[in-house]
């Protein structure tokens, strides 16, 4: 199999972009865009290689992707085009600077202060399963970087919090939810679709609204 | 510059510490230094999220005795130590096994998901110990607990404790007279050097970048931190021992693990007796022109034979040459669902497997390194201001980890390491915190652009740049050598000719210095398993197949002008206990 790898690049945050092509070609049916990738000289974000780290994404024939979870043989075209993702300050070629997502977590206080509570280990098992790796938000009609509103990225490890929090925390951790989810999601759900962990996400927004939004804790509490 | 772009809140005349790795090791070092009001510098290549420890799968041990089985924390010591063939220094594994159950008490506390049952919770069997005794998130469970310290950690960022520096890659330390005053950094965004006073914690990771596409782990774990600390004097010991995982399978750029927890639900290994040339992948069907299913680790070690320590069934496998699988056709339908659903998921989506219905082709792949950084009792390395913790460290696993002990010694290596920094007073070496290193210059110029073609024309590219790809090119020929040299079986020959190799790829290429040191620390794992006239644990030498008991020592690497030097050390005798709690079982002493 050949295909031609289409690649925005810029030396640098400020340099003028430019397209290059790269071809490449194997015998390998598993080969990802990030197996080509890592023959080039591309500068590029990895780490696992196995859709469990976050680290790739970035946009591939115009579709957020992550590059190891995105088969060669799957994409039907010969020229394959790869560009940095959008919402993201670009740092040089197809790596960018997600530190935002971090800043908004801390700015939403996302940690617990007192002892966990047991129970809802499954609620906190598949929020806790998010990469951090920004392809809701890329999706997302309404984030945008330095903005209130901070995504699906961030409903999910504040879901993992609202699943385990003790009693005591509640009132904060709704407030912080409200504020930085809650209030600016357009319920679009294109997050659903694109992240590559495939979180429950409508299941954990609609658990996380009741508890946060509605005050219904006994819907959360009640699982296992 | 630190990660909100401001400067270091540690300008202050503060005590500070720089932490190189935000894994489970440096977490765990971060949380109990803030704990003790000590603030925090946290290096890391790349973001929390990214590490390797969100690659665990199986879980941690811990001698909780909560299935009922009598399980104690002398048990739980015995194993680490049997399993480690009698080369991990028993004081350590003391202290380690005894800390266990009240460090997954207070991950749990942290909000770790792990397995419960009406809620209690519940252990599984793992390789090379004879009770339930790993604590687990289905097979998911270093992303449970790096969620769960990333968030702990999160509150200290927030309120100035903690400083990430989570895009920068370390440089080298800073020696004053003998002793580490500092650390040289360098942001991978804005291309700058920084330098940063105080004493340092190094929990850098495995070293898989020497092994590039041949370990289970990340790619960014590039071995370049080791190879800089080599070069400057560091000891490193045991580099010999590397642990090849039974049941790994080839994908594209890596290994994929098969989590020991899929035998440690009830999977078993076996090899057909007339085995075609080439085994079709996954095909079930017994009997036919391959023969009968031959369970050979059931055959030679009796009921437990798949659940048999990980060198022993890699050696096994080896010596066997013939295609293993893994049946895992006998599970019950609720493990799938509850315990193990996305291992499953994940088998099917890299092979195209099912495994709850067809057998899974297996074979060994490198998955950690015993060997690292030398460090005594508590974390200190052989310079006074640099510790060591986690994969990067030598300790805990002697000659063959156990699954379940390296997120266990992640976490409790970077407590005790911090602690013993705090003890030994290195912190107040700070005080003038951010440095530029020699003006912040561009360290890494950028690359030529290449010859570019027209958009889409689909011409083939042509490089002209200089960069990239002849570093790839002699760390892909670094690899090859080694894979010769450390394959699971070794002899003087295959040593010997690996050494050669890479005496003539230093000569031949125009290496950078970089290289160089990595070359020279290639030239340390085989030099170690050169010297190793023994066969124990993960290493085995045809050429000297018995255990030599002269040889229960630990093997110390230096590095002086460029050469390196082979010696071999005595391990620590227990020493008596006076409070009696090892042979106590279910308690834990926090250290
Ligand atoms: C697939 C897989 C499954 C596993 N399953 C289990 C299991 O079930 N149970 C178990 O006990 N163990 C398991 N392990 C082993 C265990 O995950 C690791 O040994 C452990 O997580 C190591 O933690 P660490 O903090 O030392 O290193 P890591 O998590 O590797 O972190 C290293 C840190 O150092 C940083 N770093 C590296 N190089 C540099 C540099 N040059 N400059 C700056 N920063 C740098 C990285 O960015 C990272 O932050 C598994 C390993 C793998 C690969
Ligand atoms: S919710 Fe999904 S898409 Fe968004 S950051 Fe997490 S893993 Fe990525
Ligand atoms: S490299 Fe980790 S998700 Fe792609």
């Amino acid at each position: 199999m050949k295909k031609i790898l289409h690649i925005l690049r810029r030396e640098s945050a400020q340099a003028k972009p430019y397209w290059e092509d790269f071809s490449y070609e194997t015998a390998d049916e598993g080969a990802t865009v990030a197996t080509a990738l890592a023959s080039t000289p591309v500068v590029w974000e990895h780490s696992c290689l196995q859709r469990r780290c976050g680290a790739c994404a970035m946009v591939i024939n115009r579709i957020p992707a992550l590059a190891c979870n995105t088969r060669l043989s799957e994409i039907a075209s010969d020229v394959i085009r790869l560009e940095p993702l959008r919402k993201f300050p670009v740092i040089e070629d197809l790596l960018v600077d997600r530190s935002v997502m971090m800043q908004n977590l801390r700015r939403l206080s996302v940690w617990m202060e007192e002892e966990a509570r047991t129970g809802s280990e499954e609620m906190a098992f598949e929020a806790a399963r998010c990469l951090q790796c920004g392809l809701c938000l890329e999706v997302c009609p309404n984030f945008a970087a330095g903005g209130t509103f901070a995504g699906m990225a961030a409903m999910a490890p504040m879901s993992r919090l609202i699943a385990r929090l003790s009693e005591g925390e509640r009132k904060r951790i709704a407030r912080d939810y409200k504020k930085g989810v809650y209030s600016g999601c357009g319920k679009s759900l294109a997050c659903r679709d694109i992240c590559p962990a495939q979180l429950p996400i409508e299941d954990l927004l609609v658990k996380s609204n009741a508890a946060a939004v509605w005050n219904r804790w006994k819907g959360v509490m009640k699982q296992n | 510059m630190p990660e909100d772009g401001g400067t270091d809140a540690m300008n202050q005349n503060t005590v500070a510490v720089n932490i190189v790795g935000a894994g489970l090791a440096g977490l765990s070092a971060a949380m109990t230094f803030v704990r003790e009001g000590v603030r925090v510098r946290l290096i890391s290549f790349q973001p929390s999220e990214r590490a390797q420890s969100n690659l665990a799968e199986g879980g941690i041990n811990a001698a909780l005795n909560v299935m009922g089985e009598q399980d104690t924390i002398r048990e739980h010591f015995l194993d680490t130590m049997k399993g480690g063939c009698e080369l991990a220094d028993p004081n350590m594994v003391r202290n380690l096994t005894q800390a266990a159950p009240g460090l997954v008490k207070e991950m749990d506390l942290l909000g770790v998901p792990f397995h419960r049952e009406q809620g209690r919770m519940i252990q599984r069997n793992f390789g090379g110990q004879k009770k339930k005794r790993t604590a687990y998130a289905k097979s998911s469970t270093g992303k449970m607990l790096m969620a769960a310290l990333i968030d702990a950690v999160r509150r200290y960022e927030a309120a100035g404790l903690v400083t990430r520096y989570p895009h920068h890659r370390f440089e080298r330390l800073v020696l004053d007279r003998g002793a580490v005053t500092g650390v040289v950094i360098c942001d991978r965004f804005r291309k700058e050097q920084i330098r940063l006073d105080g004493a340092v914690l190094m929990a850098c990771g495995g070293m898989n970048g020497l092994f590039a596409g041949e370990t289970t782990g990340t790619t960014a774990n590039t071995a370049d931190a080791q190879a800089e600390l080599l070069a400057q004097g560091i000891e490193f010991s045991n580099l010999e021992f590397l642990q090849y995982h039974p049941t790994t399978v080839s994908i594209t750029g890596k290994r994929l693990l098969i989590s020991e927890a899929a035998r440690g639900e009830g999977g078993r290994l076996f090899c057909y007796e007339k085995e075609p040339d080439m085994p079709e992948a996954g095909k079930t069907g017994a009997g036919g022109e391959r023969g009968r299913r031959i369970y050979f680790l059931e055959d030679k070690y009796g009921e437990r034979g798949n659940l048999m320590p990980r060198d022993v069934i890699s050696r096994e496998m080896v010596l066997l040459g013939k295609q293993v699988y893994l049946d895992l056709t006998g599970l019950s339908r609720e493990t799938w669902a509850v315990r193990l659903s996305d291992l499953r998921e994940e088998i099917f989506h890299y092979l195209g497997i099912d495994p709850a219905r067809e057998y899974v082709p297996v074979s060994p792949g490198i998955h950690y390194f015993m060997g690292g950084i030398l460090v005594d009792e508590q974390h200190r390395t052989n310079l006074s201001g640099l510790y060591a913790a986690g994969e990067c460290a030598c300790a805990y696993h002697g000659a063959n980890r156990l699954g379940g002990n390296s997120l266990l010694g992640a976490i409790f290596g970077g407590r005790k390491a911090a602690l013993s920094m705090m003890a030994d007073g290195r912190l107040a070496a700070d005080g003038s915190g951010e440095a530029a290193a020699e003006g912040r210059t561009r360290v890494q110029e950028l690359p030529e652009a290449g010859a570019v073609t027209g958009e889409g024309n689909g011409e083939e590219y042509h490089r002209t740049g200089a960069e990239g790809k002849e570093e790839n090119q002699i760390r892909g020929k670094i690899t090859q050598i080694l894979m010769e040299g450390m394959a699971p079986l070794r002899d003087q020959r295959t040593l010997e000719s690996a050494l050669k190799k890479l005496d003539a790829l230093a000569e031949a290429s125009e290496a950078s210095a970089c290289l160089k040191q990595t070359m020279l620390l290639a030239r340390a794992f085989l030099l170690s398993a050169l010297a190793r006239r023994e066969s124990r644990g993960a290493h085995t030498r045809l050429d000297y197949p018995e255990t030599d008991a002269d040889l229960q020592k630990n093997t110390v690497v230096s590095c002086a002008d460029g050469q390196i030097r082979i010696s071999f050390r005595q391990i620590p005798a227990l020493r008596p206990q006076t409070d009696g709690n090892s042979k106590s079982g279910g308690k834990g002493d926090r250290p």
